[in-house]
Parts: C-alpha cells; structure tokens; sequence
C-alpha cells in the first residue's frame, strides 16, 4: 500500500481522489488530457432507467466562488450506459468505477441498480438521493430518513456491491437521513450533492436559469460540507466520502481530518480539467509538511 | 484542447461597447475557425468562452463586447497580464464545404469568428460575399479588416446611419453555394430560414466547462442531443431543431 492509498468498502484505492458524478462525464473528455489511471476512481455522471435529455437552457449560472447547475440529469439511459459507455470507458480506464444511479421511483432505484451492479467494471453504486434539479423525483427521496431507507433497502436487495448512499444538504438533520441509511444496509456514504440556490438576472429581473433553481457547488460550500462530513463522520460507522467545494490538497486533508475516508472534487473539474492530477501531484508535499506519513492516518484526525 | 497560458500585448477598445484583444502565446491547438477558447478571469469561478477572431503563429486575436462583470473586469486588464485559457475548444467551420460563392453572414460580436474564417477561405483561393449588421454607425467594428483582405463587406444597419437600414436578412438577396453565420438567436434563425443553401451556424450557450463534461450547454438537435461546447459550437443548419 502506497502512502495516498485508501480502502473503500473493501477496495483498496491507490489514492482517495474521485472525480464526482456529472463533473467528469464517462472520463473521456480528461482522458484526452492525461492518463486518468492516476485517480483512485471517478463517478459518473447520474444514470437513470430511460435516456434524459434533462433540463431547458440555461442550466448554468456563476456564483462568487462557485456556480449552480440544473443540468437535471441529462444521461443516454442505463441499456445505452451499459451497451455504450462502458465499453468506451474499458479503452482508458482500467480501474472499479462508481456508478452513480438517480431514479423517480424505489423501482427505478432498484432496477438501474441491478443492471449496473451487474457489470463487472462497476465496483461501487452510488446511489443518488440528492439531485435538487428534477422534480418529483431525486432529492425528496434524500430528505425523509424512512424514504432514504426505503432506497437503500431497494438497492441493497438487488445487490452485494459496496453501495454507497449520496446524501442531500439540503436537509435540517443530515445525521437522522445518514443513520437511517446505515441502518437499511448502506456501506458508505458520499456528501454533499449541491446546494438549492438561486441567481436572479439584474437586466431581464428574472432568474438566470431555466429551471429557476440550481444547485450551488465549487468553493463556496466548501465550510458547510466540512460541517456536514463531521456531524455525520460521527454518528455512523461506515465510510464517509466526502465531497463539496474541494479544490486543492489542503482542502482535501481538511476533508478527511473532518472524518472522510476518500474525497470527491467535482466543480474544479470544470473550472481547471487538471484540477484532479495537480491535487494529486500536491498531496505528498502537503503530507510532508505536516509530518503525515500514510494519508490514511489523518481520517477522521480532527474528532481528536 | 490544452491549457495554456497567453500574455496580453494589447487590450484597446474598438466602439464603445467592444474591444479587442491580442494575445501571446502557444495557438499551435487551433485547427479552424469557428472555435473558441476558454478564459480564465481573475476572481471569477467560471471560465468565459470566447470565439476565436483569427490567429498567427503565436498571435490569437479575440473580440469581445462589453456583457457583465467578467468582460468588464477583462477590459481593464493591461498589456503584459497573463491570462490561463482553454485554446482550440470546439469544431470550427468546415471549409471543405464553402464552394465557389460562400455566404459570410454575422451580427453584433458573431462578427468576430467570420474574419479568421474569410482569411482562410481567401487562401483557399475563394472570394466570399460578406454581409455585416450592426445597431448603428457607432457600434462597427472589423470592417477595415475585411478590406485588408480584399473582401467588399455589404454592412447593415439597424438605424440606417450606415450602409443598408436594417437587419442582416435585408441584403441576403445573392446567390451562394454555402452559408456561414454567426450572431444572435433570432439573427441565426432569420438568416437560416432566408438562404436557400446548405449552410453552417455558430451557437452561442451558457457553459459550464467549455470542454463536454458537465452537459451544462446541451440542445436538441435532429441528430439527439448535441453540446454545444464540443459537438459545436458549428452546427449544420439542416441539424438545428429551432421549436424551443
Ligand atoms: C462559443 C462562444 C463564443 C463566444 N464568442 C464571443 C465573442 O467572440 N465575442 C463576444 O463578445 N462574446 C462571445 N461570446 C459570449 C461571451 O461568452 C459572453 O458575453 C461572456 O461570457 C459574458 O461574460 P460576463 O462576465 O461579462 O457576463 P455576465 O453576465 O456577468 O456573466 C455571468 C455568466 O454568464 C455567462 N454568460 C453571460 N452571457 C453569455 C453569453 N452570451 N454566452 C455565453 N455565456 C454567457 C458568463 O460566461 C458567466 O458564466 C461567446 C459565447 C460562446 C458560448
Ligand atoms: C454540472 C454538475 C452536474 C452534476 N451531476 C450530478 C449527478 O448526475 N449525480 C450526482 O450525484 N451529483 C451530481 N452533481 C453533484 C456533484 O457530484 C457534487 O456532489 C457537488 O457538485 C458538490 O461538489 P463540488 O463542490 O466539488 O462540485 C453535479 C454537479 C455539477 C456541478
Ligand atoms: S459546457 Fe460543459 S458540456 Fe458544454
């Protein structure tokens, strides 16, 4: 075991930098860029039982330190994920990957995960009940814990992979929705998804997306997912992955002090492509510094 | 696509409302006119993407017009800053396609990319009709350059204070084997609609990564969904599906 390297429900990942799902695509865009071989994994984008084309235009809008989407899960289908994406991916990338699944119902939850599940290239699910930019679906799943559990058992039935449950923010007790999940038979948990936000245009005095509403991500969430990833880090005992807002080593270390075993970077993807590799190229003189020699030591270090 | 970093030689307005900016640096990823890069601004999350006007060995010029905080920021930056930049985003315009008589249409800043694209086809021993709108006299910017490259471009104007009273559409009245256009929504459609050939369109969109990987400037087009960013932003006119 290397010095960056990390074990994930029983995977061993030769470091805990994960590209996060909708920010990286099927990895192709990167791969033309660098070998991204380099990463533990990546999670990708958001997959539901039909093909979505998602949401109108604009999907986008800035935010100081950040900015909201409402690309609403625009994704070919699980049949064509399967058939297309991932013999695609098998060409450059040679590690488990996430499969990261959004339903609108406990059924859909349960079928996409079967037949993603199913592949031999998936090596965790990560099943979203976060996503805040489609409606009567997604995210009101993540905000009762009896519906979060009733997810997670779905999924859990139909599968022995690690299955990771991705929590929502936007919840008043984060820890209730994450124990809940846990108890239905979770082996991880990833947060935060995005955060329901909001821009207004000044010249048309109407909201800059489409949709209205958008998820906040980037650097501006950053100290409210370290928030989060702490409170929950404490009250369960499987693996917390944690993500929002990271955009460099320290960010990272911050992360997993805060109690997470792996890190996901997901909006700095998008800001710099060589965001993932130059975090990684950072870590060990990051860990020198601070007199760390396995970065596996510092999960959780900040609980004292 | 590479990431690069480019020095500002110059930054000086053209009109009021636009500017022009010559950069330094490594161009060698830009294939075609018609793409564009991705520029990173001091204190701003997200890149802001930028078409290509035309570019020289390791001169890229871009023109871009005043729209929000993040142009208006870029215009006061002075020569010899460095900027980081996504260069040789998106496909470009195919000039295999152009024919003897092609069409160069474009309004407001969709002007920009038109003038590397009529150098090109200008090498490609081809004389293109270049048709130019703007607002008003105040507001042109570029025709000189067309001159230089001994095109006569037929201008418009909204007000009529220069060349035609009007909108583009107004002196599209010639015949041409292929049209390439750039500008507006409705200025697109309008033009689309009017010629009778095949023809290329280059769309604008709020973008996420300027690079395919967020799905954040998707459209619907006859083919499935296309992004703007990577399978664009040149779309075939014949491809665009114009009902939403
Ligand atoms: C492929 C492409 C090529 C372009 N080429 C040119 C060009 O050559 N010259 C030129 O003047 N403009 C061009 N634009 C438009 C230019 O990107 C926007 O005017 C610019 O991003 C506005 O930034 P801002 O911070 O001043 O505006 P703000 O409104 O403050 O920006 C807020 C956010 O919205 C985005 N945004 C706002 N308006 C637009 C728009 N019209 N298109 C896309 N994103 C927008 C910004 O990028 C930013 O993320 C192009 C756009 C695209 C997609
Ligand atoms: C453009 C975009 C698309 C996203 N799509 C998905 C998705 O399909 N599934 C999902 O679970 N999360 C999705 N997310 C959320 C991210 O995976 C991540 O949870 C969130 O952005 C916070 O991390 P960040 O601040 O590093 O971006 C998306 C985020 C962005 C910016
Ligand atoms: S802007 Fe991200 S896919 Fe086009």
């Amino acid at each position: 075991m290397g010095r960056l390297s990390v074990n994930l429900c029983g995977i061993e990942l030769s470091n805990p930098i994960i590209p996060a799902s909708g920010t990286f695509g099927y990895g192709h865009e990167f791969a033309a860029l660098y070998d991204i071989n380099c990463l533990g994994t990546f999670s990708m984008k958001g997959t539901t039982r039909q093909p979505r084309f998602g949401n109108p235009t604009p999907r986008i809008a800035e935010a100081p330190a950040g900015m909201l989407n409402a690309v609403g899960l625009q994704n070919p289908g699980v049949d064509a994920v399967i058939a297309e994406e991932l013999p695609r991916l098998a060409k450059v990338f040679h590690k488990p990957v996430i499969a990261n699944v959004s339903g609108f119902s406990v059924e859909e939850y349960a079928e996409v995960s079967a037949k993603l599940a199913a592949q031999p290239q998936v090596g965790w699910l990560e099943v979203n009940i976060s996503c805040p930019n489609v409606h009567g679906g997604g995210m009101s799943f993540g905000t009762e814990p009896a519906a979060a559990a009733e997810v997670t058992r779905a999924v859990r039935n139909v599968t022995d992979k690690p299955l990771i449950l991705k929590l929502s923010p936007n919840v008043t007790d984060i820890v209730s929705i994450a124990r809940a999940c846990e108890g239905a038979g979770a082996d991880a948990l990833s947060l935060i998804n995005t955060v329901l936000a909001l821009r207004i245009d000044l010249k048309t005095r109407r909201p800059v997306l489409a949709n209205v509403t958008g998820g906040l991500s980037g650097p501006a969430v950053f100290p409210l997912a370290l928030r989060m990833v702490w409170q929950v880090s404490r009250a369960v005992k499987i693996p917390v992955i944690g993500l929002g807002g990271v955009s460099s080593a320290e960010d990272a270390v911050e992360m997993m002090l805060a109690g997470a075993t792996a890190v996901q970077i997901g909006a700095a993807n998008l800001k710099d492509p060589f965001a993932c590799p130059n975090i990684l190229r950072a870590l060990p003189g990051v860990l020198d510094r601070l007199g760390v020699n396995n970065i596996r030591d510092i999960i959780g270090g900040a609980h004292g | 696509m590479r990431q690069r970093v480019f020095t500002i030689i110059e930054n000086s307005p053209l009109t009021d409302r636009v500017s022009l900016l010559r950069l330094r640096g490594d161009c060698s990823e830009i294939q075609r006119p018609g793409q564009f890069v991705d520029l990173a601004l001091p204190g701003f999350f997200l890149r802001r993407p930028f078409s290509v006007c035309d570019w020289t060995g390791d001169e890229l010029r871009l023109v871009y017009e005043q729209a929000g905080q993040g142009t208006a920021r870029l215009r006061d930056l002075p020569a010899g800053e460095k900027l980081d930049l996504l260069t040789g985003l998106g496909n470009g315009f195919d000039l295999s396609r152009a024919g003897d008589t092609p069409l160069l249409v474009g309004g407001g800043s969709g002007v920009s990319p038109l003038l590397g694209l009529a150098r090109r086809l200008r090498k490609q021993g081809v004389q293109p009709r270049v048709i130019l709108g703007f607002g008003r006299v105040e507001e042109l910017f570029l025709t000189e350059d067309f001159y230089r490259l001994g095109l006569t471009p037929t201008v418009t104007t909204e007000d009529g204070s220069f060349g035609i009273r009007g909108l583009v559409t107004a002196a599209m009245d010639v015949p041409h084997s292929f049209l390439y256009a750039c500008g507006p929504l409705g200025m697109l459609r309008a033009v689309s609609e009017k010629s009778p050939a095949p023809g290329q369109l280059s769309l604008d969109a709020r973008m996420g990564c300027g690079f395919g990987a967020c799905m954040g400037c998707s459209i619907r087009t006859v083919n499935g969904p296309k992004r703007v960013c990577k399978d664009g932003p040149v779309f075939d006119k014949e491809e665009l599906l114009w009902d939403d």
